[in-house]
């Protein structure tokens, strides 16, 4: 088909500027709450007597906003604009893509409304009712139909590795929303898990590192795949490292989840198998990290300039840091002593803001001005501002919990010489109250940084320009080869 | 575990792990064609060119050695299905284990203290120092870490006992708890218009002022309905766990509006039993501590406790203000 007599194909940006700009909107709203967590860990009376703004009820609301408004807005957003441009085409079904921004919208509203009210499954990152349960998966398949829709429509020969990552995080998740969510109705606002006891501990796992697996790892390193080569303008390091740590992370993750119930009720067998499959989990993960560093080896004069090179590069530090912290964590003699400490909160906020947020804030700085036709973000010394502002927020937020987190697992099991406890619960707390102080600063820090990069997209869609949406015509195998090589 | 269900696991498990190192294997020499290390694969998509560089040695070692780990690991520990591991080792024998080599190396000392009666305990300070920690890491979260209870839970250390505070009752309320039950008696005192004078005259018993008609009715009342449990004279009945009333000592406040509340709403707490959850040595020994705080320590071994855990210098202060603010 010569470009002469093709029938113009254009680009469907519409969708991917309402998810990136709720995107924008989420991270500030999501993290606002976290804020106020933080500040009620210090301050536990701030704000006695409001149910609704109780520390139970807004911890679901933070823990959600975060991932699947902030997290899902984002990886809405990008896979549609990703899997448009590397399959060359527009989107299947643009009706049904509008459809899942205002159902995911409408899920998130839901959200905002029940969990305050106490409307709650109790099942941890899954903890929306029935009802919103069925929205969303309704919303999921959808996006399943438009995203493999688009990739069957490609006009290129291979699928791009950003798009195996976007389809094994869109496939999965469907799977583990709908078996986790199985549960029996017993009022329109309230239903109980079908799964008894152990099984569902073990059900809640499989889901809930799964989630951090393939909604946080997968589809953010979609994300990365496509926008780090893009802003650094170089070619992806190596395709075969892309295909061995694609499977063996997809084939793995799986496995981890029984490492969250490490000496517990489920069996020993379980919990071995959660264990090794989690060591053998960290080559994979920073397979996904070497392929986006070496990326930008050709590029590390970019970093003096770019803010936005300087985001993607810090965001692959620590995901390469937080997925050698897990692995190492998932040990069971390690686990002994970190468990239900703030060593997890730390591990956590190292993957979600170091990481996930990071990528998802310089992904957006490239993707915003291409959307409303604009060469660069309204001020890039703001996004240089934002970038330190994330840095250092992460740094003061992730040491101070590590700090509290192993002086916690080291004073609860501290014994006496006449075999009783050292210290009592209560001290082990006082002992961590400074800490939360740094956590706190830490989290204002960031959260000032989202709030700046808020207005940064507010004055660049403020001054929007005509975007020539037209659909690039394919380079062909050959001749990008030829050039290549010549 | 079913034979069934313990092939399938292992199953599984050797699948999966031999994929992990079929995959290293299919991908070691590049992909199929002509294409060198570090060329293009010829791919475009959206400008973006993807490199043929080879897999990382060092990457290539961690993967395969976690393998390498992973398989000895399973050999040895429980993981294939039913298969328990060359080493016997599981969760519940580490644990036994563990209870095991606690009860040798300090089990001798809680066989010799949990024989001595309390009141002799009180002359072994190390024994009153684990009695201390047994109470902390317990009973501290409602009576608080320094035994001085708060709204509904008693307090310890004022030598008045609900139930009775000899050594062996103490050991009693803690092995098998108790439960307390004030019930509402608004109606049977005359109702709502009742109440004053039932107040005024329960808080005189204790030396608070009040209107001495009010107080002369509430007598009469006293003497038809209250007396049943708190005794003719408001002492109370410790078979009961019926409060006191005289001593100017009050559980849930004294306050007008907390005694009227009392008597409207009924009151209850609870005291859960430990028998299930502690050793009975160790209830003996926090049994003795918890005697000891109401019964002639010496000056020094007060002064030891208080190095043990700092008492907050504004306790005594913070608590009066709490008491009578109730």
């Amino acid at each position: 088909m010569s470009p002469s007599t093709a029938p113009t194909l254009s680009y469907d940006y519409k969708v991917v500027r309402q998810f990136s700009i709720m995107a924008v909107v989420w991270a500030v709203v999501g993290m606002l709450v976290g804020v106020l967590l933080a500040t009620q860990l210090i301050w536990p009376d701030l704000t006695y007597g409001i149910p609704w703004l109780s520390y139970a009820r807004l911890r679901p609301l933070h823990t959600n906003a975060v991932i699947f408004a902030f997290g899902g807005s984002a990886l809405f957003g990008t896979s549609y604009y990703v899997v448009q441009r590397t399959c060359a085409t527009s989107l299947f079904l643009p009706r049904l893509a509008s459809f899942t921004f205002w159902g995911w919208q409408f899920v998130i509203v839901s959200a905002v409304a029940t969990l305050p009210l106490g409307i709650t499954s109790g099942k941890e990152y899954a903890e929306l009712e029935w009802p919103i349960d069925l929205l969303i998966a309704v919303v999921w398949i959808s996006y399943a139909v438009v995203f493999f829709g688009t990739i069957a429509r490609r006009r290129v020969q291979h699928i791009y590795v950003a798009n195996w990552f976007y389809g094994a995080f869109i496939l999965t998740i469907a799977l583990l929303h709908v078996v986790n969510s199985l549960e029996i109705p017993v009022s329109l606002t309230k239903s109980y898990s079908i799964y008894p006891g152990a099984i569902d501990a073990m059900v809640q796992w499989w889901y809930g590192h799964n989630a951090v697996g393939f909604f946080l790892t997968a589809g953010f390193l979609g994300m990365m795949y496509y926008f780090v080569p893009k802003q650094a303008e170089r070619p992806v390091y190596s395709y075969r490292l892309s295909v061995v740590h694609f499977w063996a992370l997809i084939g793995i993750y799986m496995w981890a989840g029984p490492h969250h119930l490490h000496y517990t009720a489920v069996p020993d067998w379980a919990q071995t198998l959660g264990m090794v499959f989690s060591i053998m989990l960290w080559a994979p993960s920073w397979g996904g990290m070497i392929n986006g560093i070496m990326t930008l080896s050709g590029a590390w004069e970019k970093l003096r300039t770019d803010p936005i090179i300087r985001f993607m590069i810090v965001a692959m530090s620590f995901y390469g840091m937080s997925t050698f912290e897990g692995p190492m964590m998932a040990i069971k003699a390690v686990n002994a002593l970190s468990h239900d400490t703030d060593w997890t909160i730390g591990h956590v906020h190292s993957g979600a803001l170091g990481w996930v947020a990071m990528i998802t804030f310089g992904s957006l700085y490239h993707l915003i001005p291409r959307l409303y036709g604009k060469k660069r973000m309204h001020s890039v010394a703001a996004i240089n501002v934002h970038f330190w502002l994330a840095t250092i927020g992460v740094v003061f937020y992730i040491s101070s919990m590590w700090i509290a987190g192993v002086m916690q697992g080291l004073m609860w099991r501290a014994v006496n010489n006449d075999g009783t406890l050292t210290y009592t619960f209560i001290e082990a707390l006082k002992a961590t109250y400074p800490y939360y102080f740094g956590r706190l600063i830490g989290g204002v820090i960031y959260f000032a940084g989202a709030v700046l990069m808020a207005w940064n997209v507010w004055k660049t869609v403020a001054g929007a320009q005509p975007v020539s949406d037209a659909v690039l015509e394919p380079v062909s195998a050959h001749a990008a080869h030829s050039a290549r090589t010549a | 575990m079913s034979s069934g269900w313990s092939l399938y696991v292992t199953l599984i498990t050797v699948v999966f792990m031999g994929a992990a190192c079929w995959l290293v294997w299919w991908q070691r020499k590049g992909p199929p064609g002509n294409v060198g290390a570090g060329e293009s694969m010829g791919h475009d998509f959206d400008g973006i060119q993807e490199l043929n560089n080879p897999l990382p040695r060092w990457w290539l070692g961690t993967f395969v050695g976690a393998v390498i780990f992973a398989a000895v690991y399973l050999v040895l520990y429980p993981g294939l299905g039913a298969y328990p591991g060359l080493l016997g080792w599981s969760s519940r024998g580490e644990y036994d284990g563990e209870i095991k080599d606690v009860e040798a190396k300090y089990g001798p000392l809680y066989d010799r203290y949990g024989a001595m009666a309390i009141p002799d305990l009180l002359a072994e300070e190390p024994a009153l120092r684990i009695g201390e920690r047994i109470f902390a890491n317990n009973c501290s979260r409602c009576h608080g870490a320094d035994a001085r209870g708060g709204v509904g839970f008693p307090n310890l250390t004022d030598g008045d006992w609900l139930f009775g505070g000899e050594p062996d009752v103490i050991e009693t309320t803690i092995l098998g708890g108790r439960i307390g039950m004030m019930p509402a008696f608004a109606p049977a005192i005359g109702g709502e218009a009742g109440i004053p004078a039932v107040v005024a005259y329960v808080r005189s018993l204790s030396g608070n002022s009040g209107d001495p008609q009010l107080i002369e009715q509430g007598k009469a009342k006293f003497a038809s309905v209250c007396f049943a449990c708190h005794g003719a004279d408001g002492k109370g009945n410790k078979i009961l766990g019926a409060p006191n009333l005289t001593d100017d000592i009050w559980l849930f406040g004294g306050t007008p509006d907390d005694v009227a509340y009392g008597l409207r709403n009924g009151r209850r707490s609870q005291m859960p039993a430990h028998a299930d959850l502690l050793d009975k040595r160790k209830v003996h020994l926090a049994a003795a501590y918890v005697y000891s705080l109401s019964h002639g320590l010496s000056e020094e071994s007060e002064h030891a406790r208080g190095a043990v855990s700092p008492a907050h210098p504004d306790a005594d202060k913070e608590h009066d203000e709490q008491r009578k603010s109730r």
